[in-house]
């Protein structure tokens, strides 16, 4: 079957999906967006953590054929979706996401960079093996979104569907942390 | 494989009644791990998700009327004054991903033993509304269970909502894992004070075939209260009676030894949080009716 939808503000066309397939799959497989992690398939894991109609899930969870028509934001568009927030209505960001599907930033391209979060991620050291990154990435900015000033248990809780096998759960508090000062700050 | 995509409520039950194999999805917490896992390769993939009514809920003066795809965010974040038990349980489910996604409809029709929901709506008391194309019917949350992973619907049935009747009193829910994120219960339970009708009702989960109820802890616990007229007095529950009342909440188990834990365990923990559960909305209600209407 056919399936349309948008992925980080482009509209996406996936064809000869599998009527079983997951969304995941869909991303990683046809589209070529590799950023959300294929690790449990069974939602434990939330490496697979995208944002659906600006929701949270777990993509390997969400049928190829339920998002027909709807929003997906993956970790590739992370920056671009944090910029635009930021901007707030139309202020700026008018002319980016046409140059590379990846979303991986090329140095002349108007995308943005880095989100805010994957900075903090960055500086307070809270890659290790990377695996597990994407879905914090994209669980951390949600919940920054909702709530700015986030006590640890705020934190903890928004990101217990998240496993870290390196364990680097103090690294990754410390950048959430970070991210949410910097985010009062810029206020 | 086919992928049905019903546009209305109406849509999705003609599908269901012309292809009865028709797995319904919705929040796919649990369908979707079953195909990645090659354990189900159902014909048929009926989704639900573009139906707007199954994600909507209505507040009535003596129930909830709780469409069966409302996420259990949604419950947590909307529905605590009215159905506290079902609230509670709801934040155990899972990671908020998870919570995200996963309804009440789909722990119903999944009917897993160790769903996170039955507790709460077996001590709350609720009927399930299914529908088919012959037409629709409630059914009494104590039938809905007829054996493991297994209900009391028809092949061309499906769950439009869940009426729950609000809460009338102090409700508790509590579930044993290793950890709070991200467990199946190895045992639950639910239960809930009805000063209206001066009746304590509970929910067990993962200890038995079903979700079931004590009831004979709750025929026992009943008598006693009245008996010395704790309902008005607003006295400590005796001790005794709370072990008694655990004593038969664990008898009221039929659990399996498993990876999660052993039939003993269960049986014993069922009791502990039997016993805290008791305690705990006994308090909440004694402080609330030495508020409203003072003690007699």
């Amino acid at each position: 079957m056919r399936v349309n939808f948008t992925v980080n503000g482009r509209p996406q066309e996936a064809d000869d999906v599998w009527e079983g397939e997951s969304l995941l799959y869909v991303l990683r497989e046809r589209l070529g967006l590799p950023g959300s992690k294929n690790a449990c398939e069974q939602g434990e894991c939330g490496s697979c953590t995208v944002r659906l109609d600006g929701v949270p899930v777990c993509s390997c969870l969400v049928a190829a054929g339920q998002v027909e028509g709807r929003e997906v934001v993956t970790v590739e568009g992370l920056a671009d979706f944090a910029k635009q927030r930021s901007c707030g209505t139309g202020a700026c960001g008018t002319a980016e996401g046409q140059d590379s599907q990846t979303g991986e930033g090329t140095g002349s391209s108007p995308r943005a960079a880095l989100s805010p979060i994957q900075q903090a991620f960055i500086d307070a050291g809270a890659v290790q093996c990377g695996f597990c990154t994407p879905g914090l990435l994209v669980a951390a900015d949600e919940m920054l979104e909702r709530n700015p000033n986030p006590s640890d248990a705020d934190i903890r809780e928004a990101l217990s569907g998240n496993l870290c096998r390196c364990t680097g759960y103090e690294k990754i508090m410390d950048a959430v942390r970070l991210a949410a000062a910097r985010q009062g700050e810029a206020v | 494989m086919d992928f049905l995509r019903p546009a209305s409520w109406e849509e999705a039950l003609a599908a269901k009644a012309e292809h009865p194999t028709a797995v319904p999805i919705a929040g796919g917490t649990d369908v979707m791990v079953e195909i990645n896992f090659d354990h189900r390769r159902p014909e048929y993939l009926l989704d639900l998700n573009r139906i707007g009514d199954l994600y909507e809920w209505e507040v009535g003066e003596e129930s909830v009327r709780l469409g069966a795809s409302v996420p259990y965010t949604q419950i947590m974040e909307n529905l605590r004054a009215e159905l506290p038990g079902l609230a509670l349980a709801s934040h155990t489910v899972a990671s908020p991903q998870i919570r995200n996604r996963g309804g009440v409809g789909g722990n119903l029709g999944t009917a897993s033993p160790a769903g996170d929901a039955h507790p709460a709506l077996l001590a709350a008391g609720a009927e399930v509304e299914v529908e088919s194309v012959r037409g629709s019917r409630r059914i009494p949350i104590d039938e809905f269970y007829t054996g493991v992973k297994r209900n009391a619907l028809a092949p061309d049935e499906l769950i439009r909502a869940v009426h729950i009747d609000k809460a009338d009193g102090p409700q508790q829910f509590s579930k044993v894992g290793t950890r709070n994120a991200m467990v199946i219960a190895v045992c639950a339970f639910g239960l809930a004070l009805h000063p209206g009708t001066r009746t304590v009702r509970t929910g067990i989960g993962s200890a038995a075939p079903t979700p079931v109820r004590a009831k004979a802890a709750e025929e026992f616990l009943n008598a006693a209260l009245e008996e010395g007229g704790f309902w008005d007095n607003g006295e400590i529950i005796t001790p005794s009676v709370a072990k008694q009342f655990a004593d038969l909440c664990s008898a009221a188990c039929n659990p399996i030894d498993d990876v999660r834990g052993t039939a003993s365990y269960r049986r014993h923990a069922v009791g502990i949080m039997a016993r805290r559960t008791l305690t705990w909305t006994w308090e909440s209600y004694r402080g609330t009716a030495a508020h409203t209407e003072g003690v007699a």
